[in-house]
């Protein structure tokens, strides 16, 4: 255990020091980020203003507040896309990994969870921007408080799998961007990333209660703007954790299979 | 040899790959939609010798012949096709952590270590991978730095240093772990001399302090004739020969180079064999290998020729000989 949190630290550092070297490109990254949200909050304020002062009991305020939390969360579930698999495979380095006695997930894991101590460095200024423009009603208890913090970590370890499984499939094909699409779409509209989940057709939420999209975007976000009763917060973290364990045993079982594959024909 | 005291022992070793076939044009692709053709290719085929601990071996062979898919099944990043194979008494297909860290594999063509970043940071990540103990993993460092003139280089970002200055990086951080199995593809590719020299000597050295077995590939016979006693060439996935290099020689080279100094320099020198060089009164002769005796016995008797020395053809024209024919299959001995 001990030499697995030395290398997470190390690893961690690394990441930061990279990362830092990039700070430029990062923020430039992060604007392009911060455009989405806006977008969505500009929209949802202008309806709300329309219809009287709020839409589905969202009034401009807590719109504003979900989607500058919507910002951090976005930071926290960056993870390693399913585009690089086929180039970590490509260029070598996925056989690099291979020699060394250490599961690439922790990798990956450790990397990302680095590179979130600079981004949300870069963040802050940001926040407090959209804070100054859209003056966001946000009131959490220290219940919440505490859930966010855990539940954007556990968004993070979500997201981490279901894109490594999801990049994984480049062992068997290279053509993993169609999927991706998909992952993206079906992300965009029952993960509360387009819009808050209460917003949507009953069955639409039916069904994201059912999916794990939900818990890597709109839980963490609707925990801290006040939107769930303290046993929805617990049931909450207690789903995030059987929808990581989940994930993992996915990843284990496509890793081993793919591996198989890969040193079968060689990288 | 006895078996159980090998670092690497294979038998009959075997890689197969069904590549898909097919001609150029879209009737061609259309037609594979729904019938796909594949051709089997025999990347290795049936390779057997052993390596004994500490010995420093050179895998020859041309563009193609199996080096580096033998390279892979040997360390693991390849599952066989057929055969036996063990490397420091592991199975490596199955990757297990005490095997990966007992060895290292280093390509000349591929980066390990952090582009941005300066070695020495991509060094202490090696060090947490293997959980190597901070005193150990510093002295090691030290050493290397020093053994490769790393000094000045390794807190420079890796992106920044030149090719050789990064070749030596990639080992100095691929050896952290002292690993008792070196598998080196290229080490010295596309290196300038002074630097393959340098890795040269530093093989050589890790070797002698550590007693670890080293297979190397390289398509410089610098490298073979500095480091390698023995020699296995493969061809065609097969292999051609093993063993001492001035065996290697004896074997494949046909001619022999009779060097020598003559005064009088308008004698046709022709009719004892091909002349390859003529530089003043100091000539290079080559003459079959069966007519050696007989050639230097005829040039002493006819001609005034002094400081005459017979020497075998270079290591590289004896290579690129081995590697121009199909030659008769020798067991290893």
């Amino acid at each position: 255990m001990k030499p697995m949190l030395d290398f997470y630290l190390t690893n961690m550092k690394t990441a930061i020091v990279v990362e830092f070297q990039y700070r430029v490109a990062a923020y430039f990254y992060m604007i392009g980020m911060v455009a989405e949200p806006v977008i969505y909050l500009v929209v949802w304020t202008t309806i709300a203003r329309a219809q009287g002062g709020s839409v589905g009991g969202y009034t401009p305020g807590q719109f504003a507040a979900y989607y500058i939390v919507w910002t951090l969360v976005r930071n926290m579930n960056i993870v390693f896309t399913p585009y690089g698999w086929e180039g970590r495979i490509r260029r070598g380095e996925l056989s690099a990994m291979l020699m060394q006695p250490l599961h690439p997930l922790h990798r990956d894991v450790s990397w990302f969870a680095g590179w979130k101590f600079v981004v949300i460095l870069l963040w802050l200024p940001i926040a407090v921007a959209l804070y100054l423009a859209f003056q966001p009603t946000l009131d959490p208890t220290p219940l919440e408080i505490a859930v966010f913090l855990i539940a954007i970590w556990g968004a993070y370890l979500i997201r981490t799998m279901l894109l490594w499984a999801l990049g994984m499939i480049s062992f068997w094909t290279t053509r993993v961007n169609a999927l991706f699409e998909l992952y993206f779409t079906v992300e965009l509209l029952i993960s509360g990333r387009l819009v808050p989940l209460s917003l949507m057709p009953e069955w639409a939420q039916t069904l994201a209660n059912f999916l794990p999209f939900k818990y890597a975007f709109g839980f963490p976000i609707e925990a801290l703007v006040g939107q769930l009763t303290p046993p929805q917060l617990l049931s909450g973290l207690f789903l995030q954790s059987f929808w990581i364990v989940a994930g993992l045993v996915l990843v284990q079982v496509m890793w081993r299979a793919g591996v198989r594959k890969f040193t079968a024909v060689g990288g | 040899m006895a078996i159980n005291s090998s670092a690497i022992r294979t038998s009959q070793l075997r890689k197969f790959y069904d590549v898909p076939e097919r001609e150029a044009g879209l009737g061609a692709a259309i037609k594979s939609l729904v019938k796909r053709r594949t051709k089997q290719v025999k990347a290795v085929d049936g390779v057997t010798f052993e390596v004994a601990p500490g010995e420093v071996v050179g895998f020859l062979g041309p563009n193609g012949a199996g080096k580096t898919t033998t390279l892979k099944m040997l360390s693991g990043l390849l599952y066989p096709t057929s055969g036996e194979l063990r490397v420091l008494g592991h199975l490596p297909e199955k990757r297990e952590r005490e095997f990966l860290r007992r060895i290292t594999l280093v390509m000349g063509n591929r980066n390990q270590l952090v582009w941005d970043i300066p070695a020495l940071d991509s060094f202490e990540l090696n060090r947490s991978i293997y959980g190597l103990p901070e005193a150990e993993f510093k002295r090691t460092r030290d050493e290397f730095i020093e053994l490769l003139e790393l000094g000045p280089l390794v807190q420079k970002p890796v992106r920044n240093l030149s090719l050789g200055e990064r070749m030596k990086m990639e080992i100095a951080g691929a050896l952290l772990h002292r690993p008792q199995m070196l598998f080196l593809d290229e080490p010295t590719l596309g290196l300038d001399v002074t630097m393959q020299k340098r890795i040269r000597h530093f093989i050589a050295e890790y070797n002698r302090r550590t007693g670890a077995t080293v297979l190397l590939t390289s398509h410089y016979m610098a490298d073979v004739e500095a480091l390698c006693k023995r020699v296995i060439v493969i061809h065609h996935g097969q292999i051609l020969f093993d063993g001492g290099l001035s065996g290697l020689v004896e074997r494949f080279s046909a001619y022999k180079t009779i060097g020598f100094t003559l005064d009088n320099g308008d004698v046709d020198l022709s009719i004892y064999g091909e002349v390859r060089e003529r530089d003043g009164g100091r000539v290079a002769l080559r003459v079959p290998k069966a007519d050696t005796s007989r050639v230097t016995a005829q040039l002493l008797t006819d001609l005034p020729v002094e400081d005459l020395t017979v020497e075998d053809a270079p290591i590289e024209d004896v290579i690129e000989r081995v590697f121009a024919q199909e030659l008769p299959k020798e067991t290893a001995p």
